[in-house]
């Protein structure tokens, strides 16, 4: 069997389109992309059905017939597709509800690593940069507050974990 | 009679479905609802009893769905592993079905009905069914769907922003290996022909090397990430803690097992011999490994217990990666100890959850001497996850390790050695719960009430816009300081003290538990009884 270039090329298409949109942070883009996806796989399985024929009903029109086994899969898909993609929708809404915009949040805790980390690191220059004659010029006196609170805020939440 | 066995194997996928109907049209009456859900999963757990007599007995038991033969339709086989799965999964719904009742009962009250709920927990009932019994890849990619969406509903239900938050996670992940799953079953189809188990057993084994190792491989992507296997596992300890407690149990409980069901079923039937074995081992290996360092290093119960689920699918990947018999027999008996025991846990975390308002380890404390009940509950599971003997747990893991060091290949070794480190480091993880929730007396320098919204990983939270759930914990911390001596409501501890006693009788009926984890292994690896039941019609 030979596939057709052209409905390979569409799939490839349309799968790629969609991968950059799931790539996305807004919700509503992601969707779309998983939509464009799906209707590329749909047309993945006209390729993989072989070559089109007539259609597929017993004692109807002469010649090989279309491999209907791939038809049903498509509609069963493009049904699951539907569904999903009202779903999903109607979670971006109520995303964008909840905060104003529909874009897909950090996990907590990578978040708060990433928090942490960077506090840790202000401290440290802070603790480093800190010549006990150095006149405090502005960009100093900024450093100090934020090590501070830093420091005050991550011995509390150490605490706290104990 | 023949007949009427032949057509039991439907039955766990259409009375659940039926029920859903039922309960969305008496969408009025709380009592009529409770009924339908109950009766509903309390007829799949008979027929699942009989489908697993049966299948021991009889050989798989098989059903073509309206009457197509198996090449065309849908065909639906019950063998021995699978009416294994649909039994330990059955029940433990079951349990957390009567669980959430109870939760329901005392949070809204006897008369509301909870229109939206308990249809969706019944078709995920349908979906976990369907995707045990399903002979095909296409209907197994149905019965992953049905699962999904209706996991979809529950993980956001009520829609409140931690949920939405961390659902949306969930949901895109979830979305991405489904597409996955439907681009390999589209290549599937291009190189064989078929979709049919039996079918691609034997077809498979024709095509060029290369092809099959590329199939393989993305059915194998496809499935990690429904089981959460390393590296593809980060989606689940950040959206399982947020949902309700019966909520997470039974998707800890099944879902990654379908998963893990999906994997065991392909391996054995469609990819026998070791092509992946490497690969699979590695994943075994760090699974265990960096899973329950994430689980040590959490200070909230629903996050520890979420990593030790991911850690210990690793043990069943590992004995599906060894692919012997008793590689396979210590998967199969793991996977239904598993099930039992997280699921367990997680309802037991809804209690401590209820019970003091937080599950947050810096807030617990003293709950030994406050809810005994409720610390054997915990005790009990949690020292059999960990693996001590004689708990179940322990043969599971006991039956791998064997499996490990009878293969004396040096990856082998490392797994072993793996296995064994996990265990310990789950029992640390344990411990540390035990020690800080239950043991422990309610430090004095503990934060007080009004501090509760900046635990170790609200702070974050807050700042995206999350007030509601510090405001919530507050509440309800508030709402269970005032009834410190309320005893736990029997509609939520009976099922929970249920399921750990199902625990303890897995232990006590281990021998032949195993045997049969045994006779499962051997179906599975002859992979004849399964391609004849399925084409013999």
């Amino acid at each position: 069997m030979s596939p057709n270039l052209i409905l390979v090329i569409v799939v490839g298409v349309m799968v790629g389109s969609g991968v950059i949109l799931v790539l996305e942070r807004s919700l509503t883009r992601i969707l779309v992309g998983f939509v464009l996806i799906g209707n590329g796989l749909n047309v993945l399985f006209l390729v993989a059905s072989g070559p089109a024929g007539r259609a597929p009903l017993i004692d109807v029109g002469e010649g090989p017939m279309s491999d209907p086994l791939p038809q049903a899969m498509a509609l069963t898909a493009i049904v699951i597709t539907l569904g999903v993609t009202a779903f999903g929708l109607a979670l971006a809404y109520r995303a964008y509800q909840l905060t104003g915009t529909d874009d897909v949040q950090d996990d907590l805790e990578d978040d708060f690593i990433r928090r942490r980390a960077e506090r840790d690191e202000v401290s440290t220059t802070f603790d480093e940069a800190l010549p006990d004659e150095a006149l405090p010029d502005e960009d100093y006196l900024d450093n100090d507050d934020v090590g501070v609170a830093a420091d005050a805020e991550t011995s509390v939440g150490e605490e706290r974990r104990r | 009679m023949n007949h009427i066995v032949e057509q039991l194997v439907l039955a766990p996928v259409i009375i659940p479905l039926l029920g859903a109907g039922l309960c969305l049209a008496a969408g009025r009456s709380a009592a009529v609802q409770r009924i339908v859900s109950i009766v509903a999963l309390g007829l799949v757990v008979a027929a699942a009893g009989v489908l697993l007599y049966r299948a021991d007995t009889h050989g798989p038991q098989t059903f073509n769905v309206g009457g197509w033969p198996a090449e065309l339709g849908i065909s639906l086989v019950a063998d021995r592993f699978s009416s294994l799965m649909l039994i330990v999964s059955t029940i433990v719904t079951l349990c957390v079905l009567l669980y959430s009742i109870g939760q329901g009962v005392v949070e809204f009250g006897r008369k509301t009905p909870l229109s939206v709920f308990y249809p969706t927990f019944l078709v995920l009932s349908a979906g976990v069914s369907n995707a045990f019994l399903s002979a095909d890849l296409f209907n197994l990619f149905v019965g992953f769907e049905i699962l999904l969406a209706s996991s979809y509903v529950l993980i956001t239900l009520g829609g409140t922003n931690a949920r939405v938050r961390s659902g949306t996670i969930y949901i895109i992940v979830s979305l991405i290996s489904s597409v996955l799953f439907l681009m390999s079953i589209g290549a599937v189809y291009a190189a064989t022909g078929t979709v049919n188990f039996a079918q691609l057993a034997s077809r498979f084994a024709e095509l060029p090397p290369g092809i099959t190792t590329v199939l393989q491989l993305m059915l194998l992507l496809t499935f990690a990430v429904k089981a959460a296997v390393f590296p593809l596992y980060a989606w689940l300890p950040d959206s399982y803690p947020t949902a309700p407690a019966p909520v997470t149990a039974v998707f800890a409980g099944l879902l990654t097992k379908v998963g893990i069901y999906a994997i065991l079923r392909t391996q054995t039937l469609l990819f026998p011999g070791d092509n992946l074995r490497t690969l699979l081992l590695w994943a075994a290996i760090l699974t265990m490994v960096v899973g329950i360092l994430g689980a040590v290093a959490q200070s909230d119960v629903k996050r520890v217990l979420s990593f030790t689920l991911v850690s210990h699918i690793g043990y069943m990947l590992f004995g599906i990666a060894m692919g012997t018999e008793l590689g396979i027999t210590g998967a199969v008996f793991y996977i239904a100890h598993h099930i039992t025991v997280q699921t367990t846990l997680f309802l037991v975390a809804g209690l401590i959850e209820y019970r003091s308002g937080t599950t947050n380890l810096d807030r617990l404390g003293g709950l030994a001497r406050l809810a005994p009940i409720l610390s054997i509950m915990f005790f009990v599971p949690a020292i059999n996850l960990a693996g001590i003997p004689p708990f179940s747990g322990f043969l599971g893991k006991l039956a791998l390790m064997e499996a490990g060091i009878e293969d004396e290949a040096g990856l082998a070794t490392l797994g072993v050695v793996a296995a064994v480190v996990t265990s310990l480091l789950t029992l640390y993880a344990i411990a540390k719960i035990w020690n800080r929730a239950f043991w422990q007396p309610k430090g004095e320098d503990a934060p007080d009430v009004s501090q509760v919204d900046t635990g170790p990983w609200t702070p974050a939270g807050s700042l995206h816009g999350t007030r509601g759930v510090g405001t919530k914990t507050q509440r309800t911390t508030a709402w269970a300081d005032q009834r410190e001596e309320k005893r736990l409501p029997r509609g939520m501890a009976g099922p929970t003290l249920f399921l750990a006693f199902v625990t303890v009788t897995l232990t006590v009926f281990a021998g032949p538990l195993m045997s049969y984890a045994q006779r499962a292994a051997v179906e599975l690896l002859d992979r004849q009884p399964y391609i004849e039941a399925v084409l013999d019609r």
